[in-house]
């Protein structure tokens, strides 16, 4: 059978820079072809590519794009306006920079339609009422008339898609659709594209760097490094027996379930592109490299229904899967930080003299104890108050109420300065924590010096000690944070927070911005760090297999407040809260998972500012029942430390 | 010997003052890589390196027009000199030929006739015709030679500028050689296909033309006058140069007055919001709804009656100009600080909610700091090129004020007086052109140097041009 895409060395550069350096694959109609790769690599550059949307500067070199009879590249730009959308469409990452925000949602999908099926005025509506129907969108009618920012997330990642499929395209590019949203909504939108896919029988090029994602959706998968494709297979016979190194590496370097071990990492980073390639690209980063490999740029290989291309293939030792080694249990210590009550409500003011018209409950009530040397998760949806729970913590952000105890003190308004000596805080984008204009070194010595930490004369050698700790170079301390790379400066900040010795650290989503290799690096970092200087950690994320890794306790939070508490491993094994329950199921995994499927959670996350009556999750909770809608549950007790708060829970002991 | 008394006027004070802080930032930049990498990228741009040297060559200018001083009289005592009343500046003695050679009335460019008739005596008849310039073209015998004259100069002098600029260019190349160690030749090849890492060939060339342009004017100057003669017959050409200082002056001491309004303002109203942030919009809101040239026209009111009831502290006209010309920049400055101010404050407004002030927030860094460390340097891009920006709308307003009359002191060279000085004069027939002419010849040099040079700033310093090159 002829494929839908056959894309055949493809090769983009910007200027000298070949981003894209011989690229071929095909897609078959109803097939969903996922490609793989870590940040830069060139996954996006070769959708865009395809698409003939490259950013300025960018040009497809040589090598031919055919979908289904036409030759994409040689088509001129007025034809190719119409194959885009129209045989082709792609959806992004931000839906919000795709969607006009300005113009409302069912004007936007009629514009496509217009174009690509002559459709106008109730017949387009109609059309468009059917395709939101068609993504999943509740209330398509009353959705038409709204504008893209009225919407949540992933409601606006369906408008995107209701939009990619208004051209009824052959194939849909789907670059990272879910990257952007919560583990519960991806599931809805992943399941849209499945079922799409099926009845459509669209081909997809789906582009992730989530091996879970891929396993879950992709009937064959390429691996992407440095711009070139280094494996390719079918979907089954890539996970069973991933041949590429860099293949294997990535698997390695995800936390497992229950594995409190050492995380493998990818030593060194993706070569600049810019220099010049000799040999296998992985080689400088490869444990498996021989002579050949630097000499020696490697050819494809077949082995079985996979290819591959590396020198030693199908000559590398069979994978064996490390021991899952115990998560290391600490005796239990005072508690260091205790949380009472904690709450932090916004005022929203409107009119001419700022009157306060309401509240938005970010954080509503919530308690915590952290013991000195463990961690605790903190997880839940995004806009759930997670990250307002740490900066209040840190009095970043006045809590309204509530009482925070840490190391014996209480901290009132007075004694901050001992507050920030003791919690210190790592954020999430390596990007924007780092003050582009200071060296390392002047970054490293801001809080010793406002804090008064040590003596002066020492400092300078505190943070040659501290670059140590974090495994960076000695000489770090004079660049600028533009040299380094993102799990780098991810290490500059965990030793920005370390320079005051506190005794708490909270992490928000620390290694969200990073790739799986370099997560893995950080995490082995702050557990290494726990170990030697037995730092209470407080967690804060969505991503289940990070919280199975490293936290001791997890605390599930839904809108403001904690609906589930316990030791991690019953929190994340055995989940009693209907809300928890959804959450660990809907992660993605790569292994077929046994038991029951995924519980698809309806709607979204109901805003702060008016949360529904009674149990906050009631609109959405599979078991809801008539108290639910009435009375907030009490804490139900299960033993161990472990509680929820849900009245079905409760009537089941 | 003819001793001097230096005058340092208000504005010249404020000049040298601007130039030591700009030589200052310069040896800061140089040690900073994060500084100077952007003006690397400005320094490679042929465009903007071209308009830089015009810019330098009317700077120059500007610079030795305020060198003042007065000069001693010559019958004056040498144990207890007497000085004259006029004002002088380096400037002015080097040209001093130019300023000297004053006509009647108009005259034509290039002209060895007035330009209009007079009774003059010829031949014993007095008769009704256009008389002989004192100065213009009185080296010539007849008419006829005028113009085998002036092309012989303008060759002369572009000949010389051609020199000179080879001689320069050897001098490059010498030292060039002698860093780069590459052979003579191939540091010549280099050059010619532009594959130096500086614009060499723009550079080369616009000295080069700067040179030939000068040489010429120098040697046309020398016999007549080159843009004509004003209505009391002084030398346009002198008065244009002369109003080059003006420009800068209103460019530049009025961005001095605008910055620390803006960056003040600006960053305190964005970094700290809430009630502050309320008075500091409704400050700009209001400044904003009153219009400009109202203000204006009543401070250099307010002004020019203060200085006309205190004679004894400003003692010359030219002080008394010069402090009207300052008052015009304060007042410009105080009316123009609002956009940049908006501007800063939207940036501080996003910068300060970015994780690394709240880094710092979270070691208790005092609010200053803050703002020193975390905010200021990372809006220190805009600052600059609002100022590159800005300089030329400031020469163009003041021609405009100068022009309704609200601007310099009339008695004072500026572009907008010789505008306002031809405005009458357009309707004689045939036209007086040449007074308008030089002053938008100049105007537009300077205006399109200034924003061609700003054009290439802002792109090195623009993060979302991202050095498109
Ligand atoms: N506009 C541009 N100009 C120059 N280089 C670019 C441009 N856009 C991307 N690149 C370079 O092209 C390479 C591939 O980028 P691409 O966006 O395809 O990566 P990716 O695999 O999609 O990464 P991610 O997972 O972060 O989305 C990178 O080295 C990147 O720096
Ligand atoms: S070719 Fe060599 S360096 Fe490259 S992946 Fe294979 S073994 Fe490693
Ligand atoms: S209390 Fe009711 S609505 Fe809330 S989680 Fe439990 S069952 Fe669901
Ligand atoms: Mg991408």
């Amino acid at each position: 059978m002829k494929p839908l895409l056959e894309v055949r060395d493809l090769v983009t550069g910007f200027g000298r820079v070949r981003v894209v350096d011989g690229v071929s694959f095909q897609v078959a109609a109803g097939e969903t072809y996922a490609l793989l790769g870590e940040s830069g690599c060139g996954k996006s550059i070769t959708a865009l590519s395809l698409m003939r949307l490259l950013p300025d500067g960018g040009r497809v070199i040589s090598g031919s794009v055919r979908l289904g009879e036409t030759d994409v590249l040689a088509l001129p730009e007025r034809d190719m306006r119409r194959v885009r959308g129209g045989q082709m469409a792609m959806i992004f990452q931000e839906p919000m920079l795709a969607l006009n925000p300005v113009i409302k949602v069912g004007e936007q999908i009629g514009e496509a339609l217009a174009l690509h099926q002559n459709l106008a005025g109730q017949a387009a509506r109609d059309a468009a009422r059917g395709l939101l129907d068609a993504v999943g969108v509740p209330d398509a009618v009353r959705r038409l008339d709204t504008y893209p920012f009225e919407l949540s997330g992933g409601l606006r990642q369906r408008v995107m898609i209701a939009m990619a499929l208004a051209g009824r395209p052959q194939l849909l590019i789907a670059d990272e659709p879910t990257t952007a949203l919560d583990v519960t909504i991806q599931a809805q939108v992943l399941d849209v594209l499945r079922r799409l896919k099926a009845e459509q029988r669209m081909g997809m090029l789906l582009i992730t760097h989530d091996l879970g994602v891929v396993a879950e959706n992709a009937d064959r998968v390429g691996v992407m490094y440095a711009g070139e494709l280094v494996e390719e297979g079918v979907r089954n016979a890539f996970f069973a027996s991933p041949q590429h190194p860099y293949s294997r590496m990535l698997f390695e370097a995800l936390p497992r379930p229950g594995d409190g071990g050492r995380l493998v990492t990818i030593p060194g980073q993706v070569p600049p592109l810019d220099g010049p390639m000799r040999g296998c690209r992985f080689a400088p980063r490869c444990p498996f490299a021989v002579a050949r490999c630097r000499a020696e740029s490697p050819g494809w290989q077949v082995i079985d229904d996979q290819r591959v291309r590396c020198h030693l293939a199908g000559t590398l030792p069979a994978r064996s899967e490390r021991e899952l080694a115990a998560h290391s249990v600490k005796q239990a210590a005072p508690p260091l930080l205790q949380v009472d009550g904690l709450k932090v409500h916004f005022p929203i003011r409107r009119g001419l003299i700022q009157r306060t018209v309401g509240h938005v409950r970010a954080v509503d009530g919530v308690s915590l104890d952290i013991r000195a040397g463990r961690t605790l998760a903190l997880v839940g949806e995004s806009g759930c108050g997670k990250t307002t729970v740490g900066k209040a913590l840190l009095r970043l952000i006045e809590p309204t109420a509530g009482r925070i105890v840490l190391g014996g003190e209480t901290i009132t308004a007075k004694n901050v300065p001992f507050l920030r000596r003791q919690a210190q805080m790592v954020f999430q984008d390596p990007f924007s924590s780092l003050n582009p204009r200071m060296r390392v070194a002047d970054i490293l010595l801001e809080g010793m010096d406002a804090l008064g930490v040590g003596e002066a004369a020492d400092r300078r050698d505190a943070v040659v000690q501290l670059l140590r700790q974090v495994g960076l170079p000695d000489d770090a301390g004079g660049r600028y944070p533009h040299a380094f790379s993102g799990g780098q400066r991810q290490r500059i900040a965990i030793a920005r927070a370390l320079a005051v010795s506190p005794r708490l650290v909270i992490c928000d989503e620390p290694t969200s911005a990073l790739d799986v290799s370099v997560q893995a690096q950080i995490l082995n970092l702050l557990k290494d760090l726990q170990d030697s200087l037995g730092l209470a950690y407080l967690f804060i994320t969505h991503n289940l297999a990070v919280v199975d890794y490293l936290a001791h306790e997890v605390a599930v939070m839904y809108l403001g407040r904690i609906v589930e508490h316990g030791a991690a491993a019953d929190v994340l094994r055995a989940p009693r809260h209907p809300y928890t329950q959804a959450l660990v199921s809907a992660v993605p995994h790569i292994k077929a998972q046994t038991g029951p499927g995924i519980i698809r959670l309806a709607g979204d996350q109901p805003s702060p500012l008016n949360p529904p009556d009674g149990c906050h999750f009631n609109p959405r909770c599979p078991h809801a029942m008539e108290v639910c809608r009435q009375t907030y549950p009490e804490q139900t007790e299960l033993g161990g430390g472990h509680w929820v708060r849900c009245h079905w829970v409760a009537g089941q002991i | 010997m003819n001793s001097i008394q230096p005058v340092i006027l208000w504005t010249d004070a404020l000049i040298f003052a601007l130039l030591l802080a700009v030589l200052v930032l310069v040896w800061l930049i140089r040690r900073q890589e994060h500084l100077l990498a952007p003006w690397r990228v400005v320094a490679q741009r042929p465009m903007a390196m071209g308009a830089a040297l015009v810019l330098g060559a009317f700077v120059v200018i500007g610079l030795l027009d305020s060198l003042h001083y007065r000069a001693q009289l010559t019958d004056s005592p040498a144990d207890a000199p007497q000085y004259s009343v006029e004002v002088l500046s380096v400037f002015d003695a080097l040209t001093s030929e130019l300023r000297s050679r004053q006509e009647k009335t108009y005259s034509a460019p290039l002209a060895m006739q007035l330009y209009a008739k007079e009774f003059v005596e010829r031949d014993g008849a007095t008769v009704r015709d256009y008389p002989r310039l004192q100065y213009g073209g009185a080296h010539l015998q007849r008419a006829d030679e005028r113009l085998s004259d002036i092309t012989r100069r303008t060759l002369v002098g572009a000949t010389q500028g051609g020199l000179a600029s080879l001689l320069l260019f050897g001098l490059l190349a010498g030292w060039q050689v002698r860093r780069t160690r590459l052979a003579v030749g191939a540091w010549l090849a280099a050059w010619r296909q532009g594959s130096l890492n500086w614009p060499g060939r723009t550079v080369v060339l616009m000295v080069a033309l700067l040179l030939m342009l000068g040489g010429a004017l120098a040697q046309l100057a020398s016999g007549y006058h080159v843009f004509g003669t004003d209505k009391v017959g002084q030398d346009v050409l002198y008065i244009s140069l002369k109003s080059i200082r003006t420009g800068l002056v209103i460019g530049t001491l009025t961005t001095l007055v605008t910055l620390p309004l803006a960056i003040g303002f600006g960053i305190t109203a964005g970094y700290f919001r809430g009630w502050v942030d309320d008075i500091i919009q409704y400050l700009y809101t209001v400044l904003n709804s009153i219009p400009g040239v109202l203000l204006i026209a009543a401070a250099v009111l307010i002004v020019q009656v203060y200085i006309e009831s205190n004679p004894d502290i400003f003692d010359t006209a030219a002080a008394r100009a010069d402090i009207r010309l300052l008052a015009l920049c304060l007042i410009m400055g105080v009316t123009s600080w609002t956009g940049l101010a908006r501007l800063l404050r939207g940036e501080s407004l996003k910068l300060r909610t970015l994780d690394y002030v709240e880094a710092a927030r979270a070691f208790g860094v005092s609010n200053v700091r803050i703002i020193s460390r975390h905010i200021f340097p990372n809006l220190f891009h805009l600052v600059l090129i609002a100022i590159v920006l800005d300089f030329s709308g400031l020469v163009l307003a003041e021609a405009v004020l100068s022009y309704i009359g609200v601007g310099v002191d009339p008695a004072m060279y500026s572009w907008g007086n010789m505008i306002n000085g031809a405005r009458l004069e357009l309707a004689r027939e045939p036209v007086v052109w040449w007074q308008l002419g030089a002053a938008f010849a100049f105007m537009f040099t300077l205006v399109l140097a200034a924003n061609l040079f700003a054009d290439g700033v802002r792109d090195a310093f623009d993060p979302r041009l991202g050095g498109r090159r």
